[in-house]
């Protein structure tokens, strides 16, 4: 029996196994672990209606924008990064690009105060209550921005205030792509 | 340490849901005990995805009591724990579920502790036996 | 000036710590004294120079310097005084300037005791230590410099994070360091024995007493962490098994291990590599949890700030200080081996059992905490692991040890006989089981598999443990129990203790989220809770909505619990305040969350029978540790180096080398 060489090679098992971990920290540490990639790319929008923030009686939601290429904000009048992201938003509804929202976690007459002070680049937007939409869509935070095309599928879930990098770098080429395979 | 799975430990949920309870706007839960407990374990076991590292039965935040209410009106609608997790991970992917699924990926996690155990063993044994041919010594 | 005078401090500190971990090695192998000697006195400046930059660094807080960076991001003018002392931990650079001072600290203790030891060894054993002390020093001086500048410079700081603005703040940390950071000690003299080639009991007998004092350090700080999330998280949890718990938690579980086979090794000589083995992993263990909390890869409620170089830099540190010791070890570990025979029932094989086992649970525990980044680095889809998981891979191991606990104490070295030994618990064995059976269904009405389980368990651990001074009680000629043998029954009896208090608020809590408004009553768990008035209140540094909850039993007034919801306008956070009524027996707590619109309220309450008891353990067994680790055979170092028998009656002989050693 090799008893003793194998008896030998047993010590060097924790320096093995260290080295192994070694490799795995120094690929974690090239990595971000707060990134993630959504289930609901390239998966149909979930359908919604709810309450129009402007008028209760009324009913906003998937029907509205079935047929056209447009954005879903989830917003608040109370977070700083929706406000971060507000002006850019008017920018981008002054240019003809659809936008409707979603107003989860807040109060109505502080979010129609705010929209009215700050201006309002919604088409429409919706109120969710007990936020049953926003599980729906996976939403885990706010702001969140949804690029919905015409078929009703999501092309692109982004999380956190949306800037002009992310608009000409991650939703434009999406809209192109169309959710083509990668 | 929630060491509770409605399987192992014993519905003490009773006592939460039962009573002159009607006072208040209203009660995250279920009448029925058994439902109750099952709901209570099951939350355990779903992450606040806006949270790091709670779960939505621990966190105070907002995303945490709509998924806790999507979970009760599931459950209210006869769905089970796999079928809600399902559901849960198809809209926030595996990372929500505090139990990683049984896949190619997490064989190795969940085949561990009995390996593990299975290993320890045999290293006990050979260890024993070792030292079981070797010579006593004269203690005092 | 003075921010810089702390930095200058710190540049001096590095360098006598160089000359530390440098010159006394080159002088061990080299033979020379002079080299060797320079050890001690080393180890002393490093500590005055650490001591100085803590000192002035405490110094820059409490005086409000916020020209300095980090004074700026964690203090404010309005902070109270003791938050302000406290935040010199409260963020990365700063926790690493008391983790050198904790190093320094052990190091000089180690330094002063070692006059009874060989120069040869002490030296290498400093000379370790000094290796590590460098290396997280220079990692401060480096990359987390807590005393630069920040110009131009603001008026006032950003205020400390408030969830660390607590009492338990206060002790948790340092507590935590001092074990965490003492598992460096038993590693350096694992080092030094492998460097030397040879280990015997004079080794065993000086590593013992440093490696329990490091693990009871390491026990109080964890009971306190554990404690105080569970009321400033607030919700009724104690234990999240978040990575940075198990970073804490995984030192301890060795630490365990090691405590017992040096046991073994002292007694007997044998297990050596494992206890060599042990020692080095326990470090490493405490290296890497460092790393996991400091470099952003994983995720958790603790972490510091996500800064990959430093990790990087860390992962250094672990490569080179403890790749470098299990390297010493594949190399040298072999020739540690030593015969020594035992049987099957016998001290030896339990403690075989406690060595293998406790492994297999720290292997289990490392396996799933790391596991979402070993996914996540194979780019396979992320998972995420928690409690469900970690509590069913802990116990599997856990209980069949808290099982063979009972036998164990009981076991005579060498070799036994299994029918007597069973003959001699069975009594005791049967009434565990009973009581675990019956206990329940008297105060809770019902009853579990699980509970029963853990219940026996428990009560078993805890009985058998006084089984010793029992019977001595009870048998008038019967020898006295040394300190040692006082402090064995103690810790094991905290452990049964701290198994019961877990099993039965694992099993019997009550918990209810309700949304209330003033004016309702409600039910929890036999308690009638009545929402008395919410309000508005101002703090030092915060504005919060209070609730007055008035909870009664049996129309007999309890308590009124006034739970918070706080505002700290300076970082922008909201936290919720919980509010505990305590007794030893339970725990009545309630939180509040959101407002949910028209006056109502998310609260939530909490029932937790016997959660004091969590903790009382664990205080329990580090007070058994303290006992242990100052037993006289510890104290005498010189009476027992000539070879002179300590006259102590029924104490088995201690480690008085057949073999002459040491060196």
């Amino acid at each position: 029996m090799s008893s003793n060489r194998a008896n030998a090679w047993r010590f060097a098992i924790p320096a093995i196994v260290l080295g192994v971990l070694a490799a795995f920290f120094l690929r974690g540490l090239m990595l971000d672990p707060a990134y993630y990639e959504s289930p609901l790319v390239c998966q149909a929008a979930p359908e919604f209606s709810l309450p129009d923030l402007a008028d209760a009686s009324r009913r906003v939601g998937t029907a509205d924008f079935a047929g056209r290429t447009v954005l879903l904000n989830v917003w608040n009048s109370w977070c700083a990064p929706c406000r971060e992201e507000h002006p850019f938003l008017l920018e981008l509804a002054a240019s003809g690009v659809p936008i409707y929202g979603i107003n989860w976690d807040d109060e109505r007459d502080k979010a129609l105060a705010w929209l009215h002070t700050a201006g309002n680049p919604f088409v429409a937007s919706a109120v969710d209550e007990v936020g049953e939409v926003a599980v729906a869509y996976g939403v885990y935070g706010y702001p969140e921005t949804f690029l919905i095309d015409g078929d009703g599928t999501i092309l692109v879930k982004h999380f956190g205030p949306l800037t002009p990098e992310d608009w000409s770098g991650k939703m434009l080429p999406a809209m192109e792509a169309e959710c083509a395979v990668d | 340490m929630r060491g509770r799975l409605t399987r192992w430990f014993p519905v003490l949920t009773l006592l939460a849901v039962s009573g002159a309870l009607a006072q208040v706007d209203s009660i995250e839960g279920f009448e029925d005990p058994e439902l109750n407990a099952r709901y209570r374990d099951l939350i355990h076991t779903i992450r606040c995805m806006q949270c790091q590292n709670q779960s939505i039965a621990e966190s105070p935040s907002v995303i945490a009591a709509g998924l806790r209410r999507e979970v009760r009106s599931m459950m209210a609608e006869g769905r089970t724990n796999g079928e809600i997790r399902d559901y849960l991970a198809s809209r926030y992917g595996d990372f929500i579920n505090f139990l990683p699924p049984w896949r190619p990926s997490t064989w190795l996690l969940w085949i561990a502790p009995a390996l593990l155990m299975l290993g320890g063993g045999l290293v006990f044994a050979r260890v024993l036996r070792a030292r079981m041919r070797q010579p006593m010594e004269d203690l005092e | 000036m003075i921010p810089e005078l702390g930095q200058f401090a710190l540049v001096l500190a590095v360098c006598l710590s160089l000359c530390q971990a440098a010159l006394p090695l080159a002088g061990s192998f080299t033979g020379r004294n002079d080299l060797m000697q320079l050890a001690r006195p080393a180890a002393a400046g490093q500590f005055v120079f650490v001591g100085l930059a803590f000192a002035v660094l405490a110094y820059l807080f409490l005086t409000d310097d916020f020209s300095v960076e980090f004074v700026f991001l964690n203090s404010n003018s309005d902070l109270p005084s003791a938050y302000k002392f406290t935040a010199v931990w409260g963020g990365h650079e700063g926790s690493l300037l008391l983790w050198s001072l904790m190093l320094a600290g052990w190091t000089l203790a180690v330094a002063f005791a070692s006059r009874s030891q060989p120069l040869e060894f002490s030296s290498r054993v400093l000379g370790v230590l000094g290796i590590v002390s460098s290396g997280i020093l220079l990692f401060t001086l480096l990359t987390s410099n807590p005393f630069q500048r920040l110009l131009p410079y603001f008026p006032e700081g950003r205020d400390l994070n408030p969830l660390l603005q607590d009492p338990g703040m206060v002790v948790h940390p340092p507590m935590l360091y001092l074990g965490y950071v003492g598992m460096s000690v038993p590693f350096a003299f694992a080092v030094a024995a492998l460097l030397a080639g040879r280990l015997d009991r004079n080794w065993a007998r000086w590593t013992r007493p440093w490696t329990i004092g490091a693990w009871l350090f390491l026990t109080c700080g964890i009971a306190l962490g554990s404690w105080w999330a569970y009321y400033e998280v607030g919700w009724g949890g104690w234990w999240f098994w978040d990575p940075v718990e198990n970073a804490s938690f995984l030192p301890w579980l060795m630490a365990t291990a090691l405590v017992h086979s040096l046991a073994v090794t002292e007694r007997r000589g044998i297990f050596k590599s494992w206890t060599v083995l042990l020692a080095i992993s326990a470090f490493t263990l405490s290296l890497l949890g460092t790393f996991l909390v400091r470099s952003g890869v994983i995720q958790s409620v603790h972490s510091f700030a996500n800064d990959p170089a430093r990790g990087l830099f860390i992962l250094g540190l672990l490569l080179l200080i403890s790749g470098g010791a299990f390297v010493l070890y594949a190399l040298r570990a072999a020739s540690l081996e030593s015969e020594g025979g035992f049987h099957p029932v016998s001290r030896e094989s339990f403690l075989l059992a406690n060595n293998v086992l406790l492994v297999v649970a720290t292997a289990l525990i490392l396996l799933g905490t790391l596991y979402p980044l070993f996914v996540d680095a194979l780019n396979l889809p992320e998972v995420s692991i928690g409690e469900p998981y970690f509590n069913f891979v802990f116990l599997l191991p856990m209980l069949p040890l808290g099982v063979l606990l009972g036998f164990g104490m009981h076991a005579a070295w060498q070799k036994m006989s299994g029918r007597k030994l069973l003959r001699q618990l069975f009594w005791p064995l049967a009434v565990s089981i009973a009581l675990a059976l019956v206990l329940p269904f008297i105060f809770f009405g019902t009853n579990s598999f699980m509970t029963v389980v853990g219940l026996a368990t428990g009560i078993w651990v805890g009985f058998s443990s006084f089984l010793m001074p029992l019977g001595r009680l009870f048998n008038a000629e019967a020898v006295r129990l040394s300190r040692a043998q006082w402090g064995m029954c103690i810790a094991h009896f905290g452990v049964g203790v701290f198994i019961i208090a877990a099993t039965v608020t694992s099993g019997y809590s009550v918990e209810q989220d309700v949304a209330a408004r003033e004016g309702q009553q409600w039910q929890l768990a036999g308690y009638e809770l009545d929402f008395r008035e919410l309000r508005r209140i101002e703090g030092q540094n915060f504005t919060a909505d209070e609730a007055e909850i008035e909870v009664r039993r049996d129309g007999r007034y309890v308590a009124t619990l006034r739970p918070q919801r706080r505002d700290y306008p300076v970082r922008e956070v909201v936290m919720t305040e919980s509010a505990i009524d305590a007794n030893p027996f339970r725990d009545v707590l309630i939180a509040l969350s959101d407002s949910v619109g028209d006056g109502a309220w998310a609260v939530h309450a909490r029932y937790k029978p016997l959660i004091r008891f969590v903790w009382i353990g664990c205080v329990i067994m580090a007070l058994g540790g303290l006992l242990a680790a100052t037993d006289s055979r510890y104290r005498r170092p010189k009476e027992l180096r000539a070879g002179v028998k300590p006259t102590e009656g029924a104490k088995p002989a201690v480690g008085v080398p057949a073999e002459e050693g040491g060196r």
